[in-house]
């Protein structure tokens, strides 16, 4: 099958590859390029595993073929780290509320919540839990990781205005 | 370094040892994406297999034709059980003295089968070339039901055991039948029911079910063909026995074999089992001279490896009028599939399933329990379980709510009159095991004071006079467990799988700079075994736990164990763990006598150092010990400092717990809420507080998913109904429910730290729990009997049944 030259801006660097049009943009993004943060639980959109943020939205991207993504702005959990490599608000959040086990969902979790808390900077308990709910976790139950995002978004609040 | 400035408390608080909730050390790599899973790992010229699998699930297989797949670009080869018979891998061995077929031999005896396997050079030229291979079958009656299995007339599933009226359990007396297990005093138990005040009856079915963790099975096989060394990455619970039974099956020297479990996305009992997948990826890399990588995808997850329950447990239970339990009967029809793959020791085909008795006692009991094979997938594993102490407690836990019917009891009071007391341990039950400790009573009374009980009782009888009075559609359940666990599998002399002994192991060295590593023969798969493990070791030797690297899960480096499943880490692993760290204490305590100039009894151990008995200010600290280890000729002692432990455990040990869910029910949807779901578990000693309490949360998690909709479900032509995540229940953030924790503390008597284990306990006591709850809202109609899973469509059935909808 031919392949089709594809470019992206993956956490802030330019990057390129070649792919079958049929590749899925999490094939793509593990094997290709060799960003192995965002995971595979599915494969049919149901789980979350392989969450990024792409072009600022959530998408869950075993759902989207690689041509679809051609020059997207793409931010995986790779990105989400502070420039001097320490972990971000969220991450800290998550390790610090013991929001992870196994880690496998962790990625896209974080990755998801990122967004999230973008789209509602200060939501409640229960809008966490909605809004969280296209992200499976077989681990946790839940209940530490909505913990974590309340927190994140606490501190993100917080620091918004202290810088205001 | 003679800090006498710090005391004792802020010297132990800097160590970070067991019973604080230290932070995980995994977490720093998993936030970030920087965890390293089977399927992250990628290897120069890997190539990629998939399985052609069965679309029937009962068929001979006529032939199978790989010419168009062998031209599809990108496939390399084919491999089907003609090519595996020379090399004897066509059937492999399971873990519960059955075979299996790797490849379908003749005939396929589940849906998803695995019929044949295509190596290609990546994952999407794999799956052309599974769609081009062609097979051809030829249908066969299909029978999924297990009562079914055992009619005169059913089909024969497995032609490889005509005329085998023996297996590995005893005798078998039908030809789908795999085997009779029985345990206690029938006589007496029939006698007892048939002359007891009250008998209760009741069939108890625990639906079969997956453990599905988020992470798929999978691995990388690499056959190095210039040193003879193959080594297979894999999702792999058990690594030292995987390389045993990989050498064993192969052929090749264990030696030359490496098993490594990189990072696992759960496992839940899904990844003890060896599946066809590993065998033809290591035998594909043999073949190709190429790393193999396979990976399964959800589908196959579902369909094919481990599967979990499907326990159909008929009980009569017997007491006086007063309610005190006399005697217990029960027998199990389990439905293992078509190949008897369950992981149990294999002195115990029906696992831990004795331990029915659950936390009362009962003066006799009677079990039996008939294995028997259907056209489903095999497996039978222990979903987040000890080896069917999830079907036990269910079982038990639902006989004394039908006993409470019968009694017109409080099945509150009904447990509390019946419980094991405290004096009474170390109890023998009447199915053959010793409960080395609890405190029923204690816990229980804490439970029922912490929810409210008595006016929670109060308000559902409001609810229900306020329904009669038409005044609203929701009804309360509330839903009581008290369980007890057999975990910490187990002493060798009566567990062992495939032979191999259930002991485990650590091995712990400390650098001349006071830091460590420690490597045990389990494995993590999201447990934080790398946290808690070195809070043990912190404590026992006085380390700060932030020094200790902690590995586990290569066979060519770690020390031989069974691994982690069955709850058996922190009981057994744990308890090594323990002892390698006490033998390095007693070295340490004979080199700083030596450096204090003392006899050795002189000294004493004082959180992270030894002083002199009397004189605390002279002392020397674990640094300053491992130092003088490596640069000191001390008479008498060999230098370094470095412990090995292989810890065969006295006894299980028998976590206990009391959950209470309160549910309402709407009676026109069938839908519920969770308005409140208590937990208290007695784990014994607490190693991390916040693990614990993780893990309860995540194993009540799949507990509610268990009993309120998740299931794997065929029709009868044997057609997998729930094999995606869209007919797969797994609860979302948004259903499920919020957690509260409790605890007491009855430490194991004889575990070196008192430590019991609490993984499973939250699976295991909450699908009680939740379904009492059902069961509950619906006892003033007259319900007794449903079956799980209580989805919307169910509990709706029940409320029509019982003539709810007016
Ligand atoms: S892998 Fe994309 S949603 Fe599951
Ligand atoms: S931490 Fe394991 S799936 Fe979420």
């Amino acid at each position: 099958m031919s392949k089709m030259h594809i470019t992206l801006t993956v956490n802030g660097t330019a990057v390129e590859g070649l792919a079958e049009p049929r590749t899925l943009l999490i094939h793509f993004l593990r094997e290709t390029l060799r960003i192995t943060g965002p995971h595979i639980g599915c494969e049919t959109s149901h789980c979350g595993a392989c969450t990024i943020d792409m072009n600022g939205k959530s998408v869950k991207s075993c759902t989207v073929f690689v041509g679809q993504a051609q020059g997207a702005e793409i931010t995986t959990v790779e990105g989400l780290v502070n420039a001097d490599g320490s972990l971000g608000v969220i991450q800290e959040n998550f390790r610090e509320h013991h929001g992870l086990q196994c880690g496998f969902c962790t990625p896209g979790m974080i990755t998801r919540a990122h967004r999230f808390l973008q789209e509602n900077p200060a939501p409640t308990e229960a809008e966490v839990r909605f809004g969280m709910a296209g992200n499976l976790c077989r681990c946790t139950g839940y209940q530490n990781i909505v913990k974590a995002i309340l927190a994140s978004a606490a501190q993100l609040n917080a620091a918004k205005e202290a810088a205001e | 370094m003679n800090d006498q400035s710090n005391t004792p408390e802020d010297r132990s608080t800097r160590l970070k040892g067991m019973g604080c909730s230290r932070k995980r050390v995994e977490d720093v790599r998993f936030t970030q994406g920087k965890g390293n899973y089977v399927d992250d790992i990628r290897m120069d010229g890997m190539l990629f297999g998939d399985f052609v699998r069965s679309p029937y699930a009962h068929a001979r297989v006529v032939s199978i034709d790989s010419a168009a797949a062998m031209k599809v670009p990108g496939v390399l080869a084919v491999i089907t059980a003609k090519e595996l018979e020379p090399l004897g891998l066509h059937w492999m061995p399971t873990l519960a003295g059955d075979k299996q077929m790797v490849l379908a031999d003749g005939k396929v005896l589940f849906q998803g089968q695995e019929v044949a396997f295509v190596v290609a050079t990546d994952r999407y030229a794999a799956s052309d070339g599974v769609a081009a291979v062609e097979v051809e079958y030829d249908e066969l009656p299909v029978v999924v039901d297990p009562f079914k299995a055992l009619e005169p007339d059913a089909p024969v599933l497995r032609e490889d055991l005509a005329g085998q009226t023996t297996g590995a359990h005893g005798p078998r007396r039908h030809h789908n039948h795999i085997f009779t297990w029985e345990v206690g005093d029938k006589e007496a138990t029939e006698a007892v029911l048939a002359g007891a005040d009250v008998v209760a009856e009741e069939m108890v079915y625990y639906h079969r079910t997956h453990p599905s963790p988020l992470e798929t099975c999978g691995c990388v096989a690499s056959m190095d063909k210039v040193n003879g060394k193959l080594t297979v990455w894999g999702t792999f619970q058990a690594p030292h026995a995987v390389r045993t039974v990989a050498s064993l099956i192969s052929g090749i020297a264990e030696h030359n074999i490496r098993i490594i479990s990189p990072d696992i996305g759960g496992g839940f009992g899904n990844k003890v089992g060896v599946y066809p997948g590993y065998i033809c990826a290591i035998v594909a890399s043999i073949v190709t001279g190429k790393p193999v990588k396979w990976v399964e995808s959800r589908m196959d997850n579902l369909m094919a490896t481990a599967f979990a329950r499907d326990y159909w447990m008929k009980g009569r239970i017997a007491a006086t009028k007063a309610g005190k339990i006399t005697g217990l009967w029960c027998h199990t029809t389990a439905d293992h599939g078509g190949f008897d793959a369950c992981a149990d020791p294999s002195k115990f085909p029906a696992g831990f399933m004795n331990i029915c008795t659950g936390s009362y006692d009962i003066p006799v009991a009677y079990l039996a329990v008939d294995g028997v094979y259907t056209n489903k997938a095999p497996g039978g594993v222990a979903y987040r379980c000890s080896f069917r102490v999830t079907e036990a407690a269910y079982f038990i836990e639902r006989m004394i709510e039908v006993l409470a019917i019968r009694l017109g009891m409080d099945a509150a009071e009904l447990r509390r009159i019946n419980f094991i007391r405290k004096d009474q341990f170390p109890y023998q039950s009447a199915l053959g095991w010793e409960y080395d400790s609890g405190d029923y009573h204690t816990a229980w009374d804490k439970a029922l004071k912490a929810v409210g009980y008595d006016a929670l009782r109060a308000e559902q009888a409001q609810r229900l006079a306020d329904f009669k009075a038409g005044k609203t559609r929701r009804l309360i359940g509330i839903g009581l467990a008290h369980f007890t666990e057999i975990v910490g599998a187990g002493p060798v002399k009566n567990c062992d799988i495939l032979g191999l002994g259930m002991f485990d192991s650590c091995e712990i060295r400390i650098h001349p700079t006071g830091s460590a590593i420690a490597r045990l023969g389990t494995i993590s798969q999201g447990q934080g075994h790398a946290t808690t493990f070195a809070q043990i070791i912190a404590s026992e030797i006085g380390i700060p736990a932030d020094d200790i690297t902690l590995e586990e899960g290569d066979t060519d480096t770690a020390p031989y164990g069974l691994g982690t499943y069955g709850s058996r880490s922190t009981p057994v692993a744990g308890a090594a763990t323990a002892m390698a760290a006490r033998k390095i204490r007693a070295k340490a305590q004979m080199i700083a006598a030596y450096l204090l100039e003392v006899h050795d009894d002189d000294v004493e151990f004082d959180v992270d150092r030894f002083a002199v008995k009397g004189a605390p200010e002279r002392f020397k600290t674990m640094k300053e010990i491992a130092f003088a280890a490596y640069n000191q000729a001390i008479p008498g002692l060999e230098p370094g400092l470095e412990a090995v432990s292989y810890y065969d455990p006295p006894n299980m040990t028998y976590p206990f717990g009391a959950y209470i869910c309160v549910m309402e029910i709407d009676v026109d949807t069938g839908e519920h809420e969770i308005r409140m779901f208590y937990a208290l578990d007695d784990c014994g000693t607490r190693i991390n507080p916040m693990i614990i309490e993780g893990q309860v949360h995540g194993g009540a998690t799949e507990g509610y998913a268990i009993a309120m909709g998740q299931e794997i479900a065929y029709d009868e032509m044997g057609n997998h109904k729930t094999a995606t995540l869209m007919d797969f229940f797994i609860p979302t953030s948004w259903e499920t429910p919020h957690y509260t924790t409790d605890h007491t503390v009855t430490p194991s008597p004889h575990h070196p730290i008192g430590a019991k284990g609490v993984g499973e306990s939250p699976n295991v006591g909450s699908v009680p729990a939740f379904s009492n709850a059902v069961h509950d809202a619906f006892r003033p109609f007259g319900l007794v009997h449903s079956h799980m899973p209580h989805d919307h469509w169910r509990v709706w059935k029940i409320a029509r049944d019982l003539g709810l909808h007016g």
